[in-house]
């Protein structure tokens, strides 16, 4: 392989890695407080592309305004699904928990298919972010620089007020154990409510530069790339954000190299995640940088 | 009640079924008779996860994965090697799936047994994990056997799918199938192994601690769920006559996760009868994704409404009912019995 080539991949893995590694911020997050799959997570991811389209096509919103407005309103969903279907279940065993996401997900996807169709639409695109640049000989879209900075930023921005600021410090305490911190005068429903709003704004984020990338939205565009993420949350260690990130990254180069060297397995493409998903669970199970969680007798 | 007196009931009520049978497959059309068989299939299929996930509380999402497998097979022991070999159109089937050919119970037997090789095959590595995780790890799992599906052409004709199965399962053998399925369930969930299920479900430590072999009883539990799992698929793919793929993704989980969670977790007559509600339901159903015309208003059909309701429905039944429908009765014969009494002593 040249060396051309071998830049262009390392940069769209670099890409699809860190839009992994954002997505799957939210359901470590998630996981590490209420120790809950959210099977919706994809859903939400989906749904913030369908803001960014409706505020452009339909409200004639400038192209940032959009996305601002749908971060925003992206976050208010997630707060929305977690005070309807996983509030009431708080007291009820974990699985039932986990069917009630299972049951969230399916009702977005489908309530946006009704609403929606299911006919993929185009997603506005942002000009300056998807014309080719040469560098030398390699021909790289700018949106491949800009997803990884703008990721990595908003990591750092995660990681300052998860250790920096009192809700962060909250967060990390009701991970830990969520009956003292309830005892230490915590209010811990609207700490899990913005726990809920920062995973699915990194979603959000997330969603509307996938679908710069690949510009087809359709309500069933967050399957896949829901689990996957899930996978990377899985592989970095469920619970620590850096981890989450690190699995997104992992994942991403895994997926992009493994079809440049051999492109005799791209058929196999959506399977790789959930070898490396089995592989992880069986050799190291608290992933790389994630903490033992005892089972309290 | 005495057993002798059961077992008369049992038989009783078998010879029923079998008039009943005999009688839909003349009396009713096509479509009442092919919901008829769904409902066998989904009785075959809910009472297989059950056992897995309502008896042992392990949160198995795979199942789409070993009906894929029981499909599969099944549907290449049937055909008969002259129609395999003009179906293979993008790559020529290898021998020897080219001229393997069984009887339908036969097929439908090793479409389970694979089905269950491969569910403990997986067992191994993923049982040591708890709840949710293993949740994931199937879920992973039924996704790999989709992709592999898709991509060993070879074997499985790939992404086109297998068309033109001989439709053997009809009423019959749709419900042979589900008797029998419910009788091996029902014979294991009542003997002395249902209970070690059943401590493991309620504590997995307790369990260890009072000498049950915990991962035994667990892969166990997880290869006959399999097995019925995969006889459920091949029945399906004969049913509908034709398979692909695509198929087999995580709907189709949802669906039978769906009858299971309806009906109630733990209970063999709670997952008969969501398997015939959430059967008919889903067929009736399909009208509001239908046109309709009432005189002159033209209410148009939306595609998707079906799943909309089905999701809520879903919803409503873990936020609010979370045993189920029939709130995980179990159906005796000494129930039924005390009942009729008492009817009568009120007269």
């Amino acid at each position: 392989m040249s060396l051309d080539m071998f830049v262009q991949h390392f940069f769209n893995a670099l890409m699809l890695g860190s839009l992994y590694g954002l997505i799957a911020i939210g359901y470590t997050m998630v996981y590490g407080i209420l120790r809950l799959i959210n099977f919706a997570h994809g859903d939400i991811f989906m749904i913030s592309t369908y803001f960014v389209f409706f505020g452009v096509s339909l409200f004639k919103m400038p192209w940032v305004a959009a996305a601002l407005l749908s971060i925003a309103a992206t976050a208010a969903c997630g707060i929305l699904i977690d005070r309807v279907a996983y509030r009431p279940l708080r007291d009820a065993p974990r699985i039932s928990a986990l069917i009630s996401a299972i049951g969230v997900s399916f009702f977005i996807e489908n309530i946006c298919l009704v609403f929606f169709t299911g006919i993929p639409r185009p997603m506005p695109r942002l000009e300056v972010l998807v014309e080719v640049v040469r560098l030398g000989s390699v021909r790289i879209l700018p949106l491949v620089l800009v997803v990884p900075l703008v990721s990595f930023s908003l990591v750092a921005a995660l990681l300052l007020v998860l250790y920096r600021t009192k809700p962060g410090l909250a967060m990390r305490a009701i991970s830990k154990d969520i009956e003292t911190t309830r005892l230490m005068g915590v209010r811990i429903n609207s700490i899990i409510a913005l726990t809920f709003a920062i995973g699915s704004a990194m979603a959000a984020a997330a969603g509307i530069m996938w679908a710069l990338r690949y510009p087809q939205i359709n309500p069933f565009m967050g399957v896949i790339p829901g689990f996957k993420a899930f996978i990377a949350a899985v592989c970095g260690g469920i619970g620590s954000v850096q981890g989450a990130m690190a699995g997104g990254l992992i994942l991403g180069f895994m997926e992009i190299m493994i079809i440049a060297f051999f492109p005799g397995l791209s058929g196999y493409r959506d399977a790789f995640a959930f070898v490396l998903l089995i592989l992880i669970l069986f050799v190291k199970p608290t992933g790389i940088m994630g903490e033992k969680l005892e089972d309290k007798i | 009640m005495n057993a002798g007196t059961k077992t008369i009931l049992n038989i009783t009520a078998l010879a029923f079924l079998a008039l009943f049978v005999h009688w839909a497959q003349g009396g009713l059309d096509g479509y009442k008779v092919q919901v008829l068989n769904l409902i066998a299939v989904n009785i075959i299929l809910a009472l297989s996860l059950n056992l897995i996930y309502g008896y042992t509380g392990m949160f198995s999402l795979g199942h789409a994965g070993f009906m894929a497998i029981g499909a599969y097979v099944c549907a290449i022991l049937i055909i008969p090697a002259a129609q395999k070999e003009m179906m293979y159109i993008l790559q020529p089937i290898i021998w020897p799936f080219s001229v393997m050919r069984a009887p339908f119970f036969v097929a439908v037997l090793a479409g389970g047994a694979a089905a269950a090789f491969f569910g403990l095959l997986i067992s191994l590595p993923v049982l040591r994990l708890g709840g949710d995780y293993l949740g994931i790890a199937t879920l992973g799992f039924a996704e790999i056997i989709r992709v592999v599906f898709t991509n060993i052409t070879p074997i499985t004709n790939g992404a086109l799918g297998l068309k033109g199965i001989p439709g053997y399962a009809g009423l019959t053998w749709n419900y042979f199938w589900c008797v029998l399925s419910v009788y091996i369930i029902v014979k294991l969930l009542s003997s002395n192994f249902g209970n070690c299920l059943r401590a493991i479900r309620d504590d997995e430590v307790a369990a260890k601690a009072m000498g049950i072999n915990t991962f035994r009883c667990k892969a166990v539990s997880f290869g006959v769920g399999a097995f019925f799992a995969g006889v459920g698929g091949a029945l399906m793919g004969s049913l509908i006559t034709t398979i692909d793929p695509k198929m087999f993704n995580f709907q189709l989980t949802f669906n039978i996760l769906m009858i299971v969670v309806v009906g109630g977790l733990g209970s063999v007559t709670g997952s008969v009868a969501g398997a015939v509600v959430i059967t008919i339901l889903l067929e009736w159903l399909r009208f509001v994704e239908y046109t309709v015309e009432i005189g002159p208003w033209v209410i148009p059909g939306v595609p998707g409404m079906r799943m909309v309701i089905f999701s809520l429905a879903l919803l409503f039944i873990i936020l609010y009912r979370r045993r189920g429908i029939i709130g995980g009765y179990e159906f005796s014969w000494d129930d039924l019995g005390r009942l009729l009494r008492r009817k009568g002593a009120d007269k």
